[in-house]
């Protein structure tokens, strides 16, 4: 098979490999940039667990080949808090809220949230809009309860802060 | 003498110590996990339900770029199949377990056949695809009650599919049934589906030739079982062999018991010296993991004039799919063993036929047994109640055993011991569910949408669950010159909180903060024994074992600080992990220097153990019987069959809830659950075998938008005795009613008994039970 040269930046890094044209870019996350926090749970875009950031928006990393994704800007759970240091609000709320538990499906969730979260005024953060939202991302642990509970959470903090948007 | 001081962890909502690794993105999961030199293996899978062998053929699989080895059945012929861990007298299961590959025969869609090891993951993958197996087909066995018929195709060529018949009972049934004023009948289907944790399964094995070692990294229920295992069917000691498990992303009792990939992977790295890795997709996870659930009720119930219980008489047909798996045949022992519940049933008779089918094999899911049986159980009270003229609530209330009858022991014998009510308030349960939920303005709401012309209705699901089983735990406790506390326990986590439920219960007893606690769970190098985390019982025996632990560890620490100080251990205190002479806060030695001072020459000296710490067991002398409620209400679409669930309650005792937090988060995921069996997830098979849910677009599990916010009740009024903790196992709670509280739903809806007979009830069924006339 003739290989590929790609050069995708993660988080601010950027890989840069020669690589099968058919290698999933979920399996190039995980394998060849060893960031393990995106999880993959069904491979045909179902479940959600493998949800990233591309060019800011979020998309299942195994539905796309790893050089689709050549010369973009891939953001993972990862970026979210800087090791060590606090964890993001949205992570804070899921915490707080008992929102995970396997936890397996979480950094899909989160990266699937975030934006919404960034981009939602206050008003149009209800139970219907966050469940929309959510529905693209599978749970087997919560029952999804406590999920909407941590978004409604981190949405009221990312208003008060400033962090949220407005109409 | 002044105990422990207690800070009071136990019983309080405290978020958990293992989210912060899971949040970032930094837990350990069996797939992050690679060993330099790492080989993958993939597995070749039947695509028939049931033929012969003919050939496997892997000389174009083994000339693939980058394949290492090819095994077929052939190759492993003289390994034995995988044994049982739930043995229950009485019972011949051998000639049904599964063997590691496929011998002669295969016998369900996804059976493994032959194994390719390669470089590299998708080298394994296209390699597995140029295994040439040639199979002849034989007639295939879908229905377990067709699977008894003496004409129907054996899966074994010398045996009936008729792995046993089991009885049991108490009670004169006959005499029930001649003094009946009301009989009642119904058969009930509980469909084929399973736990479907969002990680598949998966393992890395890496065998150090120099020393001897196997070490395993994955996620199991019983690592010590496994460890077992292992060392039988590979012919190694159990010292050679070490479990190191990794975060788990779910079980529900399907994930991480032993399945053929667990010899196939280790077995490989033995035999070719280098590590092997393993990782299943979901395809292989829909056919390959334990289903569950599948079976068939005729049941019948006696009762008075008033609805009263006199008799039950049942027979049931259990899907058991192709082999045994290492659970054997106690989701159909505790089938029969919960169907009395929590009700005064003065008389049972029941027959069980375990049956072998063409099927994936059907193993422990999330209250196995309870859930099928409740359905049924509590759809005949339903029905039974339409009949007599009463409403659901009163059958049950008029049923319901009281506290004065407690202990409720009416002489039914399941899974090794007897059926023992030791304590329980099942009319409060009742009283304050109606309550809490406000069930009576969901009744009202109900009665005006269908004056509305809608179709909506309420359900009740009355359950009881069992917790407990495998006897022991151990757990131990090991105090860091630093302070820092590990808790060593034989459980394992699925992802239900144990890091911190355990914390809690070790750091009211050691008076430190659950911060200070790291839990370690089933490594077999550090913990000499364990049972693992299944049947919802790592709270209660295993925590059990850590209060345990705790104890003879602060015992310890006075033991020693006495010592050290000089002073009698009556005048001493324990109070933040210090040890303290009394009225002289600043005379003593906090846990960590006690543990540091008592090096082996000191120890020596005392006569005691080095450092400070303890290893205890805990026997469970009897399962414990938590309970319940569900209630849902339900809208029925009568153009599309679409049933909404829209509201949903769910009750609990817990005799003590460690973490109330975390139990409620137990129950909500279980009713989502029960969601999905009853409306959703169904594993379909066309006539020949062959499985139509192999995918998420095809087997449906609840999304945010199908599950409605879930209102919980957690009750402590009924401790068990059965344990220090007083608690009772909460892993299974939520899911248990669901099944009979959205068929009685649906009932309620239609104002019309006995419509609900087979889950899930799929849009089509649905449609089907509205197109139906009324019978009665």
């Amino acid at each position: 098979m003739t290989l590929e040269p790609v050069s995708i930046e993660i988080n601010g890094a950027t890989y840069t490999r020669t690589i099968e044209p058919r290698m999933l870019l979920s399996d190039f996350i995980r394998h060849e940039a060893h960031l393990t926090g995106t999880h993959v749970g069904c491979e045909h875009g179902v479940c959600g667990a493998c949800t990233i950031q591309l060019d800011g928006k979020p998309v299942r990393s195994c539905l796309l080949l790893a050089v689709q994704a050549d010369g973009h800007a891939v953001r993972t759970v990862e970026a979210l808090a800087e090791p060590g240091a606090d964890l993001h609000p949205l992570q804070q709320a899921f915490h707080e809220e008992h929102a995970l538990q396997c936890g397996f499906c979480t950094p899909g969730f989160l990266m699937t949230l975030e934006p919404f979260i960034r981009e939602t005024p206050l008003d149009a953060v209800d139970e219907r809009s966050i469940r929309e939202t959510l529905a693209g991302n599978l749970c087997r642990c919560t029952g999804y309860h406590n999920i909407v509970s941590a978004v409604r959470v981190a949405a009221e903090r990312a208003h008060a802060t400033g962090a949220g948007a407005t109409r | 003498m002044t105990v422990s001081a207690h800070i009071g962890y136990v019983g309080r909502s405290i978020p958990r110590l293992e989210d912060d690794r899971l949040l970032r993105g930094a837990g350990r999961f069996v797939d992050d996990v690679d060993v330099p030199g790492q080989l993958w293996m993939r597995v070749v899978r039947s695509p028939f339900a049931h033929a012969r062998i003919v050939s496997v053929d892997v000389s174009a699989a083994r000339a693939a770029p980058g394949v290492v080895a090819v095994l077929g059945g052939e190759d492993v012929r003289e390994v034995e199949p995988i044994p049982l861990r739930l043995e229950w007298p009485g019972y011949e299961l051998e000639p049904f377990l599964q063997p590691v590959l496929a011998r002669d025969k295969v016998r369900y869609v996804g059976e493994p056949v032959a194994v390719v090891v390669a470089e590299t993951q998708y080298g394994a993958e296209d390699a597995a695809d140029l295994v040439e197996v040639e199979l002849d087909p034989l007639q295939v066995v879908l229905d377990a009650r067709d699977g008894i018929d003496p004409d129907a195709e054996a899966l074994r060529d010398d045996r009936s599919n008729e792995v046993v018949l089991m009885q049991k009972g108490y009670g004169d049934v006959e005499a029930a049934f001649a003094k009946a004023a009301h009989v009642v009948s119904a058969e009930f289907i509980t469909g084929r589906h399973t736990g479907v944790p969002m990680e598949t399964r998966g393992l890395v094995a890496d065998y150090d030739p120099g020393r001897g070692r196997m070490t395993i990294w994955g996620a199991t229920l019983v690592t010590h079982y496994h460890r077992r295992v292992l060392s039988r069917l590979l012919g190694l000691s159990l010292n050679q062999i070490e479990y190191r498990p990794t975060d788990s992303g779910g079980s529900f009792g399907v994930r991480g018991d032993f399945f053929p990939e667990d010899f196939l992977v280790a077995y490989l790295a033995y035999k070719l010296g280098r590590p092997v890795k393993w990782t299943e997709d979901r395809a292989e996870h829909l056919v390959a993991t334990n289903h569950a659930r599948q079976q068939r009720y005729e049941i019948h119930g006696a009762f008075d004039a008033e609805g009263r219980l006199l008799g039950v008489r049942t027979e049931i047909w259990h899907d058991k799919g192709a082999y045994l798996r290492p659970t054997g045949v106690t989701v159909a022992e505790i089938t029969l063993g919960i169907l009395p519940g929590p009700y005064r049933l003065p008389a049972y008779d029941a027959k069980l036929h375990v049956v072998m089918t063409n099927k994936t094999p059907i193993g422990a899911y999330r209250a196995p047994g309870r859930y099928q049986t409740t359905f049924a159980r509590e759809r005949l009270l339903d029905i039974a109640a339409a009949k007599i003229g009463i409403d659901p609530v009163t059958i049950r209330r008029r049923n319901l055993i009281s506290p004065d009858e407690i202990p409720w022991e009416p002489g039914l014998v399941y899974a090794g011991e007897s059926f023992l009510l030791d304590s329980g308030d099942f009319t409060g349960m009742l009283d304050k569910s109606l309550e809490e939920s406000g069930y009576h303005e969901w009744e009202q709401e109900a009665v005006r949408l269908r004056s509305e012309g809608r179709l909506v209705g309420n359900g009740i699901g009355y359950w009881i669950d069992k917790s407990g089983l495998g006897v022991y735990e151990t757990a131990g406790i090991e105090v860091d010159p630093s302070g820092k506390v590990r808790v060593l326990i034989g459980g394992a986590s699925t992802g239900q909180g144990i890091e911190t439920v355990m914390a809690q219960i070790a750091a009211d007893v050691l008076s430190v903060s659950p911060q200070q606690i790291e839990v370690v769970y089933g490594d077999t190098n550090l913990i000499p024994d364990g049972v693992g985390s299944w049947s919802s019982r790592s709270t209660v025996i295993g925590g059990s074992a850590v209060q345990a632990a705790a104890e003879a560890t602060v015992a310890k620490a006075r033991r020693l600080a006495g010592q050290f100080l000089e002073v009698a251990e009556e005048d001493l205190e324990v109070v933040e992990g210090r040890v303290f002479v009394r009225g002289s806060p600043t005379r003593g030695m906090s846990f960590g220097e006690i543990a540091a001072q008592n090096d082996t020459v000191t120890a020596m000296r005392l006569d005691e153990d080095p450092g400070l710490g303890a290893r205890k067991i805990f026997v469970d002398k009897h399962m414990n019987y938590p309970y319940g409620v569900n209630l849902v209400q339900v809208e029925i679409d009568p153009e599309t069959g679409g049933i909404e669930v829209r509201r949903a309650f769910c009750s609990a005792e817990c005799g003590k809830a460690i973490n109330p937090m975390l139990v409620a988060g137990q129950a909500a995921g279980g009713v989502a659950q029960g969601l999905g069996g009853a409306l959703l997830e169904e594993f379909v098979y066309d006539e020949d075998g062959h499985p139509k849910a192999t995918s998420f677009m095809d087997y449906l599990l609840p999304t945010a938008l199908e599950v409605p916010p879930i209102k919980t009740l957690l009750l402590e009024d009924a401790p068990t005795p059965t344990n220090p903790l007083g608690a009772k196992g909460m892993g299974e709670t939520g899911i248990i009613g669901m099944g009979a509280a959205v068929g009685n739903a649906i009932d309620d809806a239609l104002q019309r008994a006995a419509t609900v007979h087979t889950l899930p009830v799929t849009p089509e069924r649905m449609l089907a039970l509205l197109d139906t006339p009324a019978t009665e």
